[in-house]
């Protein structure tokens, strides 16, 4: 009798922690998961990848051999059990891993990661991840060791080499579906131009969690395509959207009023807002300003002359960060700690442009020659913050007696003047940074690049301290010792803060909204800041409908 | 006049009165920034608030009315003059000079506006003072905006040639421009006028649309498209009423307009 309590008891027992077990497990799987697109996705060739909105499908549906661990910046193992680069920094080996199948359960090895490579790096395809692969002029070899190892050679050193494949999702060499068979956690399974994409987890996906069971969680991504800022936050807070991946400091506000729980500000990212000056020699500007763009005192007074603070506080409702230089202070490991924001100094402004010879008469300020300080400030049409700011530095400038004109010009005619005709004074712009390493800011630092915004295109560089920068960015990308790097790297950021050809002025926050249906949402500051971790999220759909 | 007329009489003269009085009825200047205290809600120091670089919305509001109401008329004015050339001369002579004005209003009136607008803005110089470039935004409203107005002036002109009066005038022997300025022009006054006080609210809003798009009117100098660009993003009525401030003034002062056109100059 006694023995069959017992058995009674623990048959129970055993009956509760199978329904406490399924119940967890179904909480931990299904639901889908719905958030907006703001473009239309312009390919699903992750080779081809270019915009905002295919780099998210790209994230959700790539498997990669190395992914940037976006909450602590480390790169993590994936499709690469383990990797390694040679001391040169020119070839990297790639150890994978066994037994993975892409969506349409075709077998993954090494050929398909030599058919990616050789695919991206096919000058006729014209892919943006392939050019951060050209290293110099030659090819980039693949070589098979074995079915579960690849060696990839580049014709000239890549610093931070291994980083560059967190962008590359392996493709397979052999699949009829090209581009639909898929290796990442999720694959498409419906497109509606113009409306929206259905991702559908991938059945074949090869990760697990610690408990061995299958990720990801979700069933399904629902991909709204919807431009529009005002309606996407309108179906958040109607509860048919679970998350805002970057959402406005105004909306940011007025949600964080209501429901304080579902807005996440994650500090500084690494996006930066930016002020340049005209340096152009062949500029169709008058040659006295062009000689004031060209002081270093006088850029350095406009910096300093500038209310940062104001800035963060007023345009950004405190969600920004005075920036410091190129580099935000969120970026843990190339950040030059030695560096502070300029702060508001007025009177100093005014002090570095007397000894410039400038002089204020009747609240103008003059210079030796005796003309008054004006220009203009061009940023594009649209831009509620930068418009804003630009009126602020309007203000904070006629305080020393500069009139600033503040010009909004359609994109592509701002485009126009400040990159092919050169036709400006001085403009305002962001920079979305994407990547941590300096390699990515190349073309922004060498006086060559077409990207070096004061005075682009440079046939040798035209000041010593651009050609100290140009030295430094090269040495820098030549060599794979961290250590090294990181002195160079240091040394153009203080270069950038002593020179200020580029007027840093703020770290916009990343700013997301999670609906409290999300569970296991991390933001972060680096982008995909919400759904970097899409593969452990899971949607309880009863408390979004309760919302 | 009935009351209505009468009544939007009172109010357009009121709201230009008050808009010219700017100066003195201003609390501060429209571009002062009082930075301690962006976005406030009224109060006494800021009757409607401050906007969100702490910049008194009450004066913004009343410069900006100034701006808008003065020019807007202005730039009518360049385009039923214009419009008067082309349509009403058209009209007059007929003929091959009516098909190829028709034909090119329409020409024009085919070409997008807005797209337009943005590339005339484009390569206008960038250093001038926000007063020249307000100027210059409506200059280039009035220089585009002939092109309907003309269409209607050419069929009404077209009318008068054929009519008996002009015929018995011609028959008098009344001949070129003095038959166009004695007969047909004084008899065009109705559609001149109809067209002069249809085309203002329509350059209100224009400028309105061009500053919701950032390129209407320089910054600081506030006109009613740059006051509207602050409803963006505004997700309830009841949020921050007195933001609404500027589009009740708009649709006020563009039903009073609409209600000062007589039945007649409607029709016409």
């Amino acid at each position: 009798m006694n023995m069959n309590k017992s058995v009674r008891r623990a048959f129970l027992q055993l009956l509760v922690c199978f329904f406490l077990l399924a119940a967890f497990a179904f909480a931990q799987n299904g639901g889908e998961l719905r958030f907006c697109l703001r473009s239309e996705p312009k390919t699903f060739d992750p080779a081809l990848v270019d915009d905002d909105a295919s780099v998210a499908i790209r994230y959700l549906t790539g498997g990669v051999l190395v992914r940037a661990n976006r909450k602590t910046q480390d790169l993590e193992p994936e499709l690469a059990e383990s990797w390694s680069v040679s001391k040169d920094s020119k070839q990297i080996t790639f150890k994978l891993r066994h037994g993975i199948l892409f969506s349409d359960g075709s077998p993954f090895s090494a050929e398909d990661v030599a058919f990616t490579m050789q695919r991206l790096m096919d000058p006729a395809l014209h892919s943006s991840t392939g050019d951060a692969f050209r290293s110099g002029s030659g090819t980039v070899s693949t070589k098979i060791i074995a079915p579960d190892q690849i060696a990839i050679t580049f014709p000239a050193p890549l610093a931070g080499l291994e980083h560059l494949f967190d962008q590359v999702a392996i493709m397979s060499a052999h699949s009829p579906k090209k581009e639909g068979a898929v290796l990442g956690p999720f694959m498409v399974a419906e497109y509606k131009a113009g409306s929206s994409v259905l991702l559908k987890r991938n059945p074949n996906y090869w990760k697990k969690d610690a408990a061995g069971r299958r990720l990801p969680y979700l069933d399904s991504v629902r991909l709204d395509i919807q431009p529009n800022r005002d309606v996407e936050m309108l179906r958040f807070k109607r509860g048919e959207l679970d998350l805002i991946n970057s959402v406005d400091s105004d909306y940011f506000d007025r949600l964080a009023a209501s429901s304080p729980q579902l807005v996440h500000d994650a500090g500084a990212s690494l996006d930066y807002e930016f002020l340049w000056f005209n340096q152009v020699a062949s500029a169709p500007i008058p040659e006295y300003k062009r000689a004031w763009f060209r002081s270093v005192n006088f850029r350095r007074a406009i910096s300093q002359a500038v209310n940062r603070d104001d800035l963060s506080r007023i345009v950004f409702n405190g969600h920004a960060q005075p920036a410091v230089g190129p580099v935000s202070p969120a970026n843990k490991f190339w950040f030059n700690s030695k560096l502070k924001a300029e702060a508001y100094r007025p009177d100093a402004a005014l002090k570095r442009l007397q000894d410039d010879g400038f002089h204020l008469q009747n609240g103008t300020l003059f210079d030796k020659a005796g003309n008054a300080v004006e220009f203009s400030i061009v940023t594009n049409a649209g831009s509620k913050p930068r418009e804003r700011m630009a009126v602020m530095i309007q203000e904070d400038l006629g305080k020393l007696g500069i009139k600033v004109n503040v010009v909004t010009l359609d994109f592509p005619s701002l485009i126009e003047r400040i990159s092919q005709k050169f036709n400006y004074e001085a403009a305002m712009l962001g920079f979305r940074n994407v990547e941590l390493d300096p390699n990515s800011q190349m073309t922004i630092w060498l006086s060559s690049g077409d990207n070096h915004a004061w005075n682009p295109q440079q046939k040798s560089p035209e000041t010593a301290w651009e050609a100290e920068i140009d030295r430094l960015m090269r040495a820098q990308a030549s060599t794979a010792d961290p250590k090294k790097r990181k002195e160079s790297f240091d040394r153009v950021q203080e270069i950038a803060a002593e020179q200020a050809p580029l007027i840093y002025l703020i770290n916009q926050n990343a700013l997301s909204a999670v609906s409290s249906a999300v569970a296991g949402a991390n933001p972060v500051i680096l982008n995909p800041q919400t759904f970097w971790n899409a593969e452990r999220l899971t949607v309880n759909s009863q408390a979004r409908a309760s919302r | 006049m009935n009351l209505a007329r009468k009544l939007a009489c009172v109010v357009v003269v009121f709201v230009c009165a008050v808009s010219l009085a700017a100066n003195w009825l201003a609390p501060v200047g429209y571009a002062k920034q009082f930075r301690e205290a962006p976005g406030a809600p009224p109060s006494h120091e800021h009757w409607l608030g401050t906007d969100e670089v702490g910049r008194d919305r009450f004066a913004r509001v009343l410069y900006g009315t100034r701006i808008s109401l003065l020019l807007a008329p202005a730039a009518a004015l360049v385009s039923t003059l214009l419009a008067a050339l082309v349509g009403g001369l058209a009209g007059y002579l007929g003929g091959i000079w009516l098909r190829l004005a028709r034909g090119f209003t329409d020409l024009f009136l085919s070409l997008p506006w807005l797209f337009l607008l943005i590339t005339v803005r484009a390569v206008l110089p960038l250093n001038v003072s926000p007063l020249t470039s307000v100027l210059i935004t409506f200059l280039i409203l009035g220089l585009l905006g002939w092109a309907a107005a003309a269409r209607v002036l050419s069929t009404s002109a077209d009318a008068l040639r054929n009519s008996d009066f002009v015929l018995q005038a011609r028959a008098s022997g009344l001949h070129g421009p003095r038959l166009f300025l004695i007969h047909v022009l004084p008899n065009l006054k109705p559609v001149l006028y109809a067209q002069f006080w249809i085309s203002i609210p329509v350059f209100i809003l224009s400028e309105a649309n061009l500053g919701i798009l950032g390129l209407g009117v320089a910054e600081p100098l506030p006109s009613w498209g740059s006051l509207l660009r602050e409803l963006e993003g505004l997700m309830s009525f009841r949020e921050e009423p007195w933001r609404l401030v500027p589009l009740v003034l708009l649709i006020v002062v563009m039903t009073s307009f609409q209600m000062l056109l007589s039945k007649e100059e409607v029709t016409a």
